[in-house]
Formats: structure tokens, sequence, C-alpha cells
């Protein structure tokens, strides 16, 4: 099934859910009436914390740079030994 | 189905690079390939867009260092993308296995014996690189680069849910003829067309392994992700949504 397919049918069971909600009065329906707005704030809240803790614990590397920088050295001098052009600007 | 390497003798990776105006950097990976890669039987194809700035006679020279055998130059005329690249250069892999890799050793040879183990223990289809594990991680980019990274990183794990945790990284190894499959099915152009390879890979039922890679961006300013790179990648997203 298409992904597409997948999030609308989880929409429509959402809606389906809320609306047996309104109708049924299990709740309050002031109550009721707010909760597609909850479920909103909460999605937002969710994807702003997750890309927080990303940004966070976002791994970086600066010691690889300088791991890299001695493998460029190393290579320059073994390729211009065998006739390799390693000349011009990195 | 066909060759899948059981007999680690019998393997061959044949990496195919794609260049323009990489002359250094072609010649410094070639280095480091071979210096990482000792009892590998392996190939590199260097697939050069017609470089101005003399890739193709560096590759030449490498070759004769390396032999014409190890490193293979099948240049095109000029710029023609990315995803046709990597069918071009398939066209004369000769390996059971492809390693598809960047040129601006933003991705460093070092890690391939890791892709080759990680293939050899699991038997996966596709081994693909990410830097968002422990172990893994990026140097050189600034909190905006980072920013835009994870949010287009949580809006797309929320929406595809592809199994993987690096969709637009582009350090990979496949099987020949899995890569073979899934590239005929995609279309999209750029870092976009990494991730719907991957996507349509974990939708078709391939096994993907993940191993960790750094990635070490040298060319200051050049991965600087605009509004355009922005709406082309959600673009991208909802192609992703609405065809997979």
């Amino acid at each position: 099934m298409k992904r597409i397919i997948k999030i609308i049918t989880l929409l429509v069971a959402v809606s389906a859910l809320w609306i047996g909600l309104l109708q049924t009065s299990v709740l309050p329906h002031s109550y009721t009436w707010l909760l597609p707005m909850y479920s909103i704030v909460s999605l937002g809240c969710y994807g702003l914390l997750m890309v927080g803790v990303g940004l966070m614990r976002f791994p970086t590397c600066p010691h690889e740079a300088v791991l890299l920088q001695q493998d460029v050295v190393e290579a320059k001098e073994f390729l211009k030994q065998r006739g390799v052009d390693v000349s011009g600007s990195d | 189905m066909e060759d899948d390497g059981n007999d680690k003798g019998k393997n061959k990776y044949s990496i195919i690079v794609p260049t323009y105006n990489e002359r250094l950097n072609i010649a410094l990976l070639v280095y480091l390939v071979f210096k990482h890669l000792r009892d590998v039987d392996f190939e590199i194809i260097v697939v050069d867009d017609g470089s101005p700035d003399g890739t193709q006679e560096i590759v030449e020279q490498l070759q004769n260092v390396y032999g014409e055998d190890r490193i293979l130059l099948r240049p095109r005329a000029k710029k023609l993308g990315l995803g046709t690249a990597y069918i071009h250069g398939l066209k004369h892999a000769s390996g059971n296995f492809v390693v598809i890799m960047d040129a601006d050793l933003s991705h460093h040879p070092k890690y391939l014996p890791s892709f080759i183990k990680k293939q050899l223990e699991t038997g996966a289809s596709i081994v693909t690189g990410t830097r968002y594990v422990k172990g893994g991680g990026v140097h050189g980019w600034n909190l905006m680069r980072k920013l835009t990274s994870r949010g287009a990183n949580v809006l797309a794990q929320t929406l595809l849910w592809p199994g993987v945790s690096d969709l637009t990284g582009s350090f990979r190894l496949y099987k020949k003829w899995v890569l073979e499959d899934v590239i005929s099915s995609c279309v999209s152009k750029g870092y976009v067309f990494q991730m719907e390879m991957i996507v349509r890979a974990s939708r078709k039922g391939y096994l993907i392994e993940e191993v960790p890679i750094t990635f070490v961006d040298r060319v200051y300013g050049s991965s600087k992700l605009g509004g355009s790179e922005i709406v082309e990648y959600l673009k991208g997203l909802a192609y992703l949504l609405v065809t997979t």
C-alpha cells in the first residue's frame, strides 16, 4: 500500500473515533471539540522535541578532519614519487 | 538468484565514483582505497562528466601506477546527473558487489572494510553508511546545516518510516543485481535520488544494514542548504509519499 494511503487511512480512523466521541458524549462536548487542537499541538511538540534532541546529540568528529589531513599528506607524497601530478590547490 | 557471494574468495567489488573537477581528490581517493582494501578483489570505475580541470589525465596517470584493470575510466561527454552516472558505471562493472561513494573525500575509504564485513556477516543486499549513530559523525557543518539536516530527517522518518537512520547519505554497498533492480525505478535527482533509492529498496523488502561512517565536509560552503534545496527535498518527500 502506498505510504500516503496508509497515512490517510490512519487520519480517517482517528476522525471516525473523534466523531464517535462527539455523538456518544462520553466526554463533555467542549473537551471533545478541543481534542483535534491538542493532537496537532502535541504532534508539533513531538517534532520539535525530536529535532532538538537530534541537534543536542548531533555526532561530530573534529578529530577525523585532522586524520584526513594526515592521509592527504601521505597520499600526496606517495603519488608524487610515482609520477602522478598532485599539484594544484586542494 | 544471481551470485550473492556466499563464497568469500570469489567476491569482487566494483567501486563507482562519479567525478566532476576532482583531479586532486580522485588521486587521493584511489591511493586511500588501495591502502585500505588489501586482500580484496576490487576495481575502481571513475565516471567523469567531462571535467575541464584534467581529472581524466590524472586518472590515466593513476592507471599507469595501479593498472588499467584496477582503475577503469569511463567518461561521459558532459554533466548528465548522478543517477545516470551510476547506471553508466554499472554497465562496466565486473564485480558481484558495487560500492557507490563520493570523490570529494567526504567519504573515507577506510570504512570500506567495515561495509564488506557487515555484508558478509549479515548477507544484506545493501549496506549503507550512516552519520547519525554512535561511531559516526559529521565535521564542518554549521548550526543551520545541522538544524535543516535534523528537521529533514525527523520529517522523513515520521512520514516515510524507512527503517534506515541516514536517508540522504550516499556511501553504500549494494549487491550488483539489487542496485540494477532498484536504480531502474528511480527518477529523482541529486540527494533526493539517494533517499529514493533506499526507500524503494526498503519497500521491495531488501535487507538493509547500516555501518557508522564519519563525514568530513572539506569544501566549506559548498554544501550550504539553500531555500531551493529545501523545496526540492519537500517535493521529493511528497513524491515518495504518493509513489512508494
